[in-house]
């Protein structure tokens, strides 16, 4: 004779098992969370139209409302482990529309305001003469990226180097002191970057020194921990093996890191380099200190102030031009163009990632 | 092209601790050496220390003689990276290069001592390594696949023709086939029959049986207790060892009656 094993309820008689206790049980129907929810959330828009109730007490009253019937009814119907289960669940998917929330709506704040002022010009000319309508963010955006690119050139090899001298070759007092600093730089406030590099460029060229570079010294500052980090552990995953397979063949160890080593962790590395770029690109504070703000177009890193997106923002919104309405809609274009250069690394970054990381299947 | 290999009196060291005591015996050119013994008695340090990958451990390191043509290999003038090149290896788990092609792997040994090859002589290498490892008809169809698009048995095959397409003079084998199935297993064997006129080849194995299917001569380690070193007990020609071993712990051993 077979024992059917059911776990919906039906008509018959709940089979038993060996040990007599039944192995189905009565259960809520699919989706039952899903669709109560959806009713108190329409019995909630109901109650604001019909009786105006606003909707931050209503939202968490019929939260509240949602979670305790929810919880009772499967208590009733399914029992206390599968109500339990039903709250955790419902518990944790909260937190993450919770979570949810303030992004999509930033995202779309981003959106909203800044997608109307985008238009050729806004991409094509500077600020230059500008007052009131029109200008663009063109000197700030290629601003922005030449800074972060000066910054990732100067710190993408110091970090690489000191993952791979942490991984490789550092062993005993040096490696920890290297770990111990770094740890210290990832803590680092980005405004004091800024101080360093100011402090360290006055001692070049004077009191009240504004240039990209310096914006790019102190971005570096802050992206050598985060390069440094994310190597560090892309090395330390490559496995022994394969360092011991090379050098069983003969390959000196340098020979071995550079063609074995840093090719199998080549996707973690280029990944964790964008989103080190992307973190700092958006930096404005030491920014603010060393590279300043202008309304033309300089490309020299090495002499005078330089725009860039996150300081010109900062600007737009503080000293607007009259009537301000056009300098702070230049600033959510702006934010906009910013959100999609580090959406656009993400992308990137994914992308990299996907073609080389070591394929397993051809 | 085999070169023999003459062991006087090594102790192999971690640190502190002696792993292996004392160990004194000749490895014929072109014969297949077993070494066999219980885990932890200190083979595989042995045999790594053979070409000298026991130092890539941190605090490992290796006192007394181990001779190959008349040089002490740990010389203080010998460089360790040539003497991997002359003694290759091949690993208890296949490790392809994940980032290579089949051929690529085959050819890592040469592309990654930047040594330059024409088209030709490099597929030629690659036909010969494969074919002598008995994969060649499997994947000549394939040689630009991943290598770690094979299976396991097929990888190892792999590791052994990248081992072998440096032209080492003595190859070493940490129980190439402990992670195999018996039909790949077989294959290895088979394998490891056909290398053993072509070079000296040194195997660790915990299977007996495979012990006395390959090997010429085999080695016996064994050890007192749990923190005393290993040491080795009996070596002598397989037959003897597998039917008339002079020590009773060998005899204990292989006959599977091992406390």
């Amino acid at each position: 004779m077979t024992t059917p094993l059911r776990t919906r309820p039906t008509q018959s008689p709940a089979a038993d098992g060996p040990s007599g206790t039944p192995l189905s049980s009565a259960r809520l129907p699919r989706f039952f969370s899903l669709a109560f929810g959806v009713g108190i959330a329409l019995a909630a828009g109901l109650a604001h139209l019909a009786v105006g109730i606003s909707w931050t007490p209503l939202v968490l009253l019929g939260w509240l409302l949602f979670l305790v019937s929810l919880v009772a009814i499967s208590r009733i119907v399914e029992g206390r482990r599968r109500s339990v289960d039903r709250l955790t669940a419902t518990l944790i998917t909260g937190a993450f529309l919770l979570a949810l929330l303030p992004l999509v709506t930033l995202l779309w704040t981003v959106v909203s305001n800044g997608a109307p002022v985008l238009s050729p010009t806004f991409f094509t000319s500077s600020m230059r003469n500008v007052l009131g309508p029109g200008g663009g963010i063109y000197h700030a955006a290629v601003g922005t990226l030449l800074v972060t690119g000066m910054a990732a050139v100067m710190s993408v090899p110091v970090g690489l180097l000191t993952a791979i001298y942490l991984v490789e070759y550092g062993n005993g007092s040096i490696a920890r002191v290297v770990t111990f600093l770094v740890d210290v730089m990832t803590g680092i406030p980005s405004i004091v970057a800024g101080l360093f590099a100011y402090a360290l460029f006055v001692l070049f060229s004077g009191a009240g020194v504004r240039m990209g570079f310096g914006g790019s010294v102190a971005l570096s500052l802050l992206m050598v921990p985060l390069v440094v980090r994310s190597s560090e552990e892309m090395i330390k995953l490559v496995p022994n093996e394969l360092r011991e397979a090379a050098y069983a063949l003969g390959v000196p160890k340098w020979r071995t890191i550079v063609k074995v080593v840093l090719p199998t962790a080549l996707a973690g590395i280029v990944t964790g380099v964008t989103i080190a770029i992307a973190r700092v690109i958006g930096e404005t504070a030491p920014l603010l200190i060393i590279c300043g703000t202008t309304d033309s177009s300089n490309f020299d890193l090495f002499n005078g102030r330089m725009a860039t997106l996150p300081v010109f923002i900062y600007n737009s919104y503080k000293t607007p031009t009259f009537p301000p309405e056009f300098s702070i809609n230049r600033a959510w274009g702006a934010a906009l163009v910013l959100t999609l250069i580090i959406m656009a690394l993400n992308v990137v970054a994914r992308l990299v990632s996907h073609f080389f990381s070591p394929k397993s299947k051809a | 092209m085999a070169k023999s290999i003459d062991v006087s009196d090594l102790n192999i060291y971690y640190g502190d601790f002696l792993a292996v005591e004392g160990v004194t015996v000749p490895i014929a050119a072109r014969s297949v050496t077993a070494f066999i013994g219980p885990s932890g008695c200190g083979k595989s340090s042995f045999l790594r220390s053979l070409n000298r990958m026991h130092e890539v451990i941190p605090g490992a390191y290796v006192k007394g003689k181990i001779c190959i043509d008349g040089r002490d290999l740990y010389d203080s003038d010998i460089d360790p990276v040539q003497v991997r090149r002359q003694i290759g290896m091949v690993f208890q788990r296949p490790n392809p290069f994940p980032t290579m092609s089949i051929s690529e792997n085959v050819l890592a040994g040469v592309r990654l001592n930047a040594k330059r090859m024409n088209k030709a002589s490099s597929h030629e290498l690659v036909e010969r390594s494969l074919t002598s490892a008995n994969l060649w008809n499997e994947v000549k169809d394939r040689l630009n696949r991943p290598g770690s698009s094979l299976s396991g048995g097929q990888q190892q095959r792999l590791c052994i023709a990248r081992a072998i397409a440096v032209e080492p003079q003595v190859l070493l084998m940490d129980e190439p086939c402990s992670a195999l199935d018996p039909i790949s297993t077989s294959a290895v064997e088979d394998l490891i029959q056909d290398l053993k006129e072509d070079y000296t080849i040194v195997i660790v194995t915990h299977n007996m049986q495979q012990a006395a299917r390959v090997s010429d001569t085999t080695a016996f380690f064994n050890l007192a207790g749990v923190g005393e070193p290993g040491k080795l007990v009996e070596y002598g020609p397989t037959t003897k060892i597998f039917s008339n071993p002079d020590n009773p712990a060998t005899e204990a051993y292989i006959s599977g009656r091992f406390g």
